[in-house]
């Protein structure tokens, strides 16, 4: 049994300590937000976030998690409810075929939880590791500064980066 | 070569040189303002310039190509990479090639300063005055940025400018590189390029406690980017090369030109910078360089201690190694271009652990335009404690030698020098 922390629950698992996150949250945990794509951590389709960094679950053995704090995308909002970057994305209609979003937006939650007003420059360092298919980077990025935007107007108290 | 001085020697002398100094007249050239340059001789400099991999020290992170102000990590401080495009103001606008071939040959700026020796003229000195003026001809012909560089940091007594003299009366030996008539003309041609402009040395070959290359050990490994716990490992490529196969001249070749061999392994860290830059230059001057590098190899691989291991391998590394690494590195196929076999990776093979550890944290990255395999970096997966027990595990299991000492202390250096940046 390994014991994790998921979107703010405690979940045991009964999973060999070398599989995958991702093979966990979905199999296990019936979190299907986050997708495979490659399996060798080269697109991003499977990222979530590992005490506040943006992770490819894929290759992340569950042995390095206890103790630590995953959240996926079903932490952000519901469909009924989502939250200010999922809303920026769907105002942006960011998603073509959509696979690799929930990806993009874990990505980019990582940046503006650390940094609510990034810079193009920022933006486009910070989510090149994740891949999009269709080619909808600039909605992305459009859709990453209005989340920016979205996110500063929920939360007044949120400061500039390194202020 | 061997001069040995002392730091209180340096120190009872920086006195006599301040006044040395003052006798050397500033260029009287004045400014270049026009600059007409025959187009082949600005092509040839540019080649020059990238088998010089000017580019690297001479940029920063957010800067323009060849502005300066790159931080150079010494044991003595931090120096500054000085503004090389033509601005007048901040740059080398105003330099003559004379004062342009002094800086290179002897070591000395435009205003009669001595430089520092992180700019390598203890190399560059052999570089001919035929290739000096294609050099000048290229950056002469650059955007002019301007663009102010810091100024260095440096501690006592290295921040005394009048020191460099003595440094260079110890260890500095000017003059054009002379072929060695008893080898073929593509070993003299190798030879003069690592000598003189590649400035091979520079990281790899070990450094004497004054920051001066020990000429006898000349390739025998140093250091990159900072002396210090956290830089990288510059690999040895003479005697104690760890290499696992000889290196071939063909093999040398591949990986300077593309970043990667089959039997070796992938340049990481600044080596990937230099191959970058001699993925476009002189087919020739690439093969030149594998033959000469090739030549100075040790005849045999360092022998294993193959199946000496007592103890298992780490088994919370095993655990990691299986659902973090194996998708690729286990698995023919999955990547294309393949992965190398680890046990013969160099960084597997190296007397320390920090080039894997670097490489673990930070993953490699194909630079700008290049192809090359994309290996995510795990620091925000691992623990400095986890990535150490993958470290013993690695070693232990796939290079066939014994455990590194102090992987923990290096992961820890590694990664707080990683986050200062």
């Amino acid at each position: 049994m390994i014991t994790l922390e998921v979107n703010g629950r405690t979940h045991d698992v009964d999973a060999d300590p070398a599989t995958p996150l991702l093979y966990v949250l979905r199999d296990h945990l019936a979190l299907n937000g986050a997708k495979f794509g490659c399996g060798l951590g080269q697109c991003g389709a499977c990222t979530v976030l590992v005490d506040g960094e943006a992770t490819f679950s894929c290759i992340t053995p569950i042995s390095v998690l206890p103790g630590r704090i995953v959240r996926t995308i079903e932490s952000l909002g519901t469909a009924a409810e989502p939250g200010p970057l999922q809303r920026a994305f769907i105002a942006e209609q960011a998603a073509q075929c959509g696979y690799c979003i929930a990806g993009m937006v874990m990505r980019a939650q990582a940046l503006l939880e650390k940094n609510a007003t990034p810079s193009d420059a920022e933006i486009r360092r910070h989510m090149a590791p994740n891949l999009c298919r269709c080619g909808t980077h600039m909605r992305i990025l459009r859709a990453v500064r209005r989340g920016a935007d979205e996110m500063r107007a929920a939360t007044p108290g949120l400061k500039r980066a390194g202020s | 070569m061997n001069v040995r001085t002392t730091l209180a020697g340096a120190l009872l002398l920086s006195a006599l040189a301040l006044t040395g100094s003052a006798d050397r007249p500033a260029s009287a050239a004045g400014a270049a303002t026009e600059h007409a340059f025959d187009r082949g001789l600005v092509a040839r400099g540019r080649s020059l310039a990238a088998l010089g991999n000017c580019i690297t020290c001479h940029t920063s992170e957010e800067g323009k190509p060849f502005a300066g102000a790159r931080a150079l990590s010494t044991p003595f401080g931090t120096i500054y990479s000085t503004n090389i495009t033509p601005d007048l103001e901040t740059g080398i606008g105003r330099w003559s090639e004379v004062d342009f071939r002094r800086a290179m040959h002897q070591g000395i700026d435009a205003r009669g300063r001595d430089l520092y020796p992180a700019f390598p003229y203890d190399h560059f000195t052999r570089v001919t005055d035929d290739d000096v003026a294609a050099l000048y001809a290229y950056l002469m012909t650059r955007d002019p940025e301007r663009a102010e560089v810091p100024p260095n940091r440096l501690s006592f007594p290295a921040s005394l400018r009048s020191t460099i003299g003595i440094w260079k009366a110890a260890y500095f030996r000017p003059g054009v590189y002379r072929p060695d008539t008893s080898r073929s003309a593509e070993w003299n041609r190798g030879a003069y390029l690592v000598e003189g402009l590649g400035h091979c040395g520079a990281c790899h070959t070990p450094r004497n406690a004054l920051g001066a290359e020990m000429s006898d050990r000349a390739l025998e490994g140093g250091e990159a980017e900072g002396w210090q716990a956290e830089g990288w490992q510059a690999t040895a490529l003479a005697r104690d090369s760890p290499a696992r196969t000889r290196w071939t001249a063909d093999q040398l070749y591949i990986y300077l030109r593309h970043g990667r061999d089959a039997q070796h392994g992938t340049a990481a860290g600044p080596m990937a910078e230099v191959t970058h830059n001699l993925a476009n230059v002189d087919e020739a001057d690439v093969r030149a360089i594998a033959v000469y590098i090739a030549a100075r190899m040790p005849e045999r691989s360092p022998p294993t201690e193959a199946n000496k291991r007592s103890e298992p391998a780490s088994a919370d590394g095993e655990v990691i190694f299986a659902g973090a690494c194996a998708a690729c590195h286990e698995t023919p196929g999955t990547i294309s271009g393949g992965t190398v076999a680890l046990g013969l990776t160099t960084s597997l093979n190296a007397p320390d652990a920090r080039n894997v550890i670097h490489v673990i944290l930070e993953g490699l990255k194909p630079e700008s335009g290049d192809k090359g395999p994309m290996m995510p970096g795990f620091a925000a997966e691992f623990t400095d404690k986890q990535v150490a027990a993958l470290v013993d595990y690695l070693r232990t299991q796939f290079a066939d030698r014994p455990a590194w000492n102090d992987v923990p202390r290096q992961v820890a250096a590694i990664r707080r020098s990683k986050e200062q940046q």
